[in-house]
């Protein structure tokens, strides 16, 4: 810090905020203040799903086998790809609005305009691919039956070892009760096992009828020759016993109770961790749509200085700085 | 507030070198450009090691994979590099640098030192107790 007595006639410059700690000025270090905070908050969480998943070490759901859409590319296995794809988009964003921050030490107007745009519109991507992954999350793949313990049985088929939807080997027997809609007006409502599109019956039925298809469990086994983790997969034997003695409802995509996927806390931490950094993102893209009007409006050329778009500029980057986490913690390790 | 003080002398001049003066730029933009890339080529190996998931990086070192300690290590060059060249940290006092990251990564180590441990522990209950969680 700077020690040296201001010359005479800066006392009241001084004394009122003229001078400035640390050399950045008063908004930069409380968005800086601010962001440690945020940073914490957002440690909690990920600390706190690190806590769930070696709590879980054992079944915890593999995220590539969970996240492997891709667009228009309807049923290719593409692990990842999505996801990486939407971290190019929030790093290029934040070169946008880093190239504005510079743009706007030139006092380039216009350039600080265009490139606050495209940040925006990169931004506004980035929530759109967010939600387009939670739609899948939520409308699930293959489907799953849930057990009385509270664990996940997947199915396999027996040869190819690959994954099998409910609907490749269960029909939809007599109904008694004909399943609520949607369109019916009382979707609120639960209908408890008409819920799903079949009932625990049928799959067990559709099981039994169909000797190539297989059980897998939640539980992850090291693989001895290779090391790698993998599910266990039971024999056509052990897994008629287990459906049949153990399987209590039939579970299609994720909820905040229940996932087809494996672990429930999975599908919750999954929401609550994307969803407040896609909150984040959401509110990142508000302060910058309105920087940019300001821009635009010329605001800034007439207070002399474009502080504004820096200060926008550090929340911008501190958003993608927590999905770059968010990134490898959920999808990667 | 007054807002009447030089703005303008700020941050105009910002350190152009990265990897301790291995890497030069001659301009902030052209710095940017070349973060950028470097970020990127990163992304693309997380991205490539993630899907290949080499038999070699099964090993385990202070029970995590060694690709996971690459995927983490990679993950805090990234953020690094998000952090001192987007956010020009490297252009702040070392009095803010300090104050914003050390109050992080101490507080986050021992925060996850301590729910990872306490994780671990519980799965270990779980494991050997005598009441099964799989029926």
């Amino acid at each position: 810090m700077d020690t040296t007595v201001a010359a005479t006639g800066t006392e009241e410059e001084k004394w009122g905020g003229g001078t400035r700690p640390l050399n950045a000025s008063y908004g930069k270090l409380m968005m800086w203040f601010f962001i440690l905070s945020d940073a914490l908050t957002f440690s909690g969480f990920l600390a706190a799903y690190g806590f769930s998943r070696f709590k879980f070490m054992e079944e915890w759901p593999l995220a590539d086998e969970v996240f492997n859409h891709f667009p228009f590319l309807h049923g290719t296995d593409a692990p990842m790809f999505y996801v990486a794809l939407m971290t190019f988009i929030l790093i290029g964003s934040s070169v946008t609005m880093v190239l504005a921050v510079d743009a706007g030490h030139q006092m380039d107007r216009k350039k600080v305009a265009f490139y606050m745009l495209l940040t925006v519109i990169g931004g506004m991507v980035f929530v759109g691919s967010q939600a387009w992954e939670w739609k899948n999350f939520i409308n699930g793949e293959y489907g799953a039956v849930k057990t009385k313990g509270g664990n996940i049985l997947q199915f396999l088929d027996v040869e190819t070892g690959k994954r099998v939807a409910l609907e490749d080997f269960t029909q939809i027997g007599p109904r008694d009760v004909v399943p609520y809609g949607n369109s019916k007006g009382i979707w609120f409502e639960s209908s408890g096992d008409y819920n799903a599109t079949y009932t625990i019956e049928e799959v067990k039925n559709g099981f039994a009828a169909n000797p190539n298809v297989t059980i897998r469990t939640q539980k992850i086994e090291v693989n001895p020759e290779t090391g790698a983790s993998e599910k266990v997969v039971l024999s056509r034997a052990d897994a008629l016993v287990k459906l049949n003695k153990e399987a209590v409802g039939v579970v299609e995509g994720a909820n905040l109770s229940e996932n087809e996927y494996g672990a429930p806390l999975f599908a919750d931490f999954f929401f609550f961790i994307t969803g407040f950094h896609g909150f984040h993102v959401f509110s990142g893209v508000v302060f910058n749509l309105l920087v940019f009007f300001n821009v635009l409006l010329g605001t800034y050329e007439r207070r002399g200085s474009y502080e504004m778009v820096e200060k926008v500029g550090l929340y911008w980057h501190f958003v993608d700085l927590v999905w770059v986490f968010v990134f490898t913690f959920f999808y990667l390790v | 507030m007054a807002d009447h003080v030089s703005h303008t002398e700020g941050h105009t001049e910002h350190k152009l070198e990265i990897f301790r003066g291995l890497v030069k730029f001659k301009s902030n933009t052209q710095k940017i450009w070349g973060v950028l890339v470097f970020l990127s080529l990163i992304t693309i190996v997380e991205v490539a090691l993630g899907y290949i998931k080499p038999d070699v990086l099964n090993g385990t070192f202070l029970a995590l994979k060694y690709l996971n300690w690459i995927f983490i290590i990679l993950t805090l060059v990234k953020a690094y590099y998000i952090t001192w060249d987007f956010m020009h940290m490297r252009d702040e006092t070392s009095g803010l640098r300090r104050a914003v990251v050390w109050s992080a990564v101490f507080l986050i180590i021992y925060l996850m030192a301590i729910l990872l441990v306490e994780g671990d522990y519980i799965y270990q209950v779980y494991r050997d107790a005598a009441v099964s969680t799989d029926f």
